[in-house]
């Protein structure tokens, strides 16, 4: 009977977790609204969309797994490589894109997992780093099917499902991206409330311990790997899509180096603290967007100081915190 | 095609500027394990302090660098008393955002003020030119460079070898708590190693600009080097340090001169396969 209590509670704990909250589907509704409040925004909004989903898949691994990745854009560029190539070469399906880009994207992943895995700390951050420089330095070079500084050209995607065209407005794009969201996000959310989501918290907390409790900590660490590089893949593949357009850009330094200060500024480890991040930034950075690229990064360098002294667990863990202190208050 | 011996000469000199840039950040690593990613920073600083005496005030070069020394260091330890000394006991990841954060802060500055031009250098006279030796040109401003850096290097070991601070220093960078358990005031210590890597950091980019140049990007282009340089020669090692910016300036030197199209692709391959091949470094022990 005790062993029968003791095995239902991590159940019912992990079921608890699960279970939807009326703040979660209130968030989902309004992600609906740019189409009615602010039609003429539905572009960035779409990359919004598309940048949260880019945010997603580093959470999952530095927020839940506690690898720090420099490189990340690396998995998001073949992403959008590859289904920017599939189309220019005349098979513009989006969806057959995405599936190409998440296969790409994975395998190459799972390949670099099996690097990224032997390191801790500084080496970690630099191998990162280095696997993203790599493959920047290998995309410039290789101009002829790149397109190199001039990004690839001549991309053109089909209608999606066959009746969807995209349009100027960015009504498809917005709608396809936000779908492409929430479908992936809802995987995410699986992951993270299973077993092994909870044994990769145990890992980010201490790698070391987690052995004796029998956790596979490497295998656990390749399988997350791969699965954030997929869901990189992925919104590469519908950055490509939706703009029709593919440049370095999307694999350089500072794409990754975005992506970090997006998901420290809305929270790490929070499924939703990446999507905020990644709104508040990208809405401030259209909104500053006359100013002067140096000065907007004098910005983000004050912010990210200010994140890290004042705010260490982002925009969501300074509301939790704030929401735990008016409790214990009233 | 240039000849075998300029191409090391070039790499030789280009290595030792790195050495001077990276060795302060290897020893605080090692020593606290303080990931600081705005070292780069204090190398622009020393920079635009040294240009600014020589083109605004007339300065002459030789006199600008002890100044370059003194800006960086004091920078450093003003940051050290403000905002890193809080973050000694944080993670790996805050130590990079708030560092990064700084370097952004001072690419943004430095573009404010002295725009995002590559700084005008005049060298003085006796700096110009080149000498024949041994049937090689060797251009004299990068003789002159590799004599500083060797001369400052000798000092450095020397010190670190066999004064008490160095010996205080080695212990610290071998084990901290044991240091600490010894009464060794070990806080004091990194402080004073911070600015004095700082401050060599400063010394090195006053020197880098007749042979790199100078623009706000610079904090950021050569942090990734000196990162390269401090991982790949292991933490808090300076031998290893040594090794690893030689190794790295001969092969960006050689890549650039014979394989122009690959770029900086065979550094960042030199660094995964060492890396690889030796997690903790050449000369690391963890």
């Amino acid at each position: 009977m005790t062993s029968e209590a003791i095995a239902v509670r991590p159940l019912q704990y992990l079921q608890a977790q699960m279970r939807w909250r009326w703040s979660e589907a209130a968030f989902w509704l309004a992600t609906l609204l740019p189409f009615v409040l602010t039609p003429n925004y539905l572009v960035l909004a779409s990359q919004i969309a598309i940048t949260a989903l880019f945010v997603l898949s580093l959470d999952l691994i530095l927020g839940y797994a506690g690898i720090v990745s420099l490189g990340h854009a690396a998995y998001f560029g073949v992403g959008a490589y590859t289904a920017g190539l599939l189309s220019k070469w005349g098979f513009g399906e989006p969806l057959t894109g995405l599936l190409a880009a998440a296969i790409m994207a994975g395998l190459f992943g799972y390949l670099t997992s099996f690097i990224v895995v032997r390191f801790r700390h500084l080496a970690l951050i630099m191998i990162t780093l280095g696997i993203g420089l790599v493959l920047q330095e290998a995309a410039n070079s290789a101009s002829w099917i790149t397109g190199g500084f001039d990004g690839l050209q001549g991309i053109h995607t089909w209608p999606i499902l066959g009746k969807f065209r995209l349009d100027i407005y960015g009504y498809t794009a917005y709608g396809y991206s936000l779908a492409g969201l929430f479908v992936v996000f809802l995987v995410a959310r699986r992951i993270i409330h299973s077993p092994f989501g909870l044994a990769l918290r145990g890992i980010r907390e201490n790698g070391l311990r987690m052995p004796a409790i029998g956790a596979p900590v490497h295998a656990h660490i390749r399988t997350i790997y791969t699965i954030a590089a997929i869901i990189a893949g992925i919104a590469g593949a519908l950055l490509a899509e939706t703009t029709e357009t593919v440049s370095l850009e999307a694999l350089g330094f500072q794409r990754s180096a975005d992506v970090l200060v997006m998901l420290i500024l809305g929270g790490t480890g929070r499924l939703y603290g990446g999507l905020i991040g990644a709104a508040v930034y990208m809405v401030a950075r259209d909104q500053f967007s006359g100013l002067n690229p140096q000065y907007w990064y004098f910005w983000i360098g004050l912010l990210l100081i200010a994140v890290v002294t004042l705010l260490p667990n982002g925009i969501l863990g300074g509301l939790a915190h704030l929401a735990r202190r008016m409790k214990v208050t009233s | 095609m240039p000849s075998v011996f300029g191409v090391l000469f070039d790499g030789f000199a280009y290595g030792m500027l790195l050495f001077l840039m990276s060795v302060g950040l290897s020893v605080t690593l090692g020593m606290m394990n303080f990931v600081n990613l705005a070292h780069c920073s204090f190398a622009m600083l020393g920079g635009y302090v040294a240009i600014t005496l020589m083109n605004a005030f007339g300065w002459p070069f030789l006199a600008t660098l002890p100044v370059a020394f003194i800006a960086a260091a004091a920078a450093s330890v003003v940051l050290e008393r403000i905002f890193f000394r809080r973050f000694y006991n944080s993670s790996d990841l805050d130590q990079c955002l708030l560092t990064i954060g700084i370097v952004f802060v001072s690419i943004a500055t430095a573009a404010y003020i002295y725009g995002t031009d590559q700084q005008p250098m005049q060298l003085p006279p006796y700096l110009r030119g080149s000498i024949a030796v041994m049937g090689l040109d060797l251009p004299v401003y990068r003789l002159f460079l590799i004599a500083t850096a060797l001369l400052i290097t000798v000092v450095l070991v020397v010190t670190v070898e066999t004064t008490r601070f160095g010996a205080q220093v080695r212990a610290a960078v071998n084990n901290q708590r044991m240091a600490r358990g010894l009464g060794i005031n070990v806080d004091g210590l990194f402080a004073a190693t911070f600015a004095l890597g700082s401050g060599l950091a400063g010394l090195g980019g006053a020197l880098a600009i007749a042979m790199l140049g100078l623009d706000p990007q610079f904090a950021l282009t050569y942090l990734i080097y000196v990162l390269i340089v401090v991982s790949v020669g292991g933490l808090g090692s300076i031998s290893g340090s040594f090794a690893a910016a030689m190794l790295l300036g001969f092969s960006d030197m050689a890549g650039k001169y014979y394989v122009p199209s690959i770029g900086a692709f065979l550094i960042y391959l030199v660094m995964i396969a060492l890396l690889m091949w030796r997690p903790a470094g050449l000369f690391g022990r963890r």
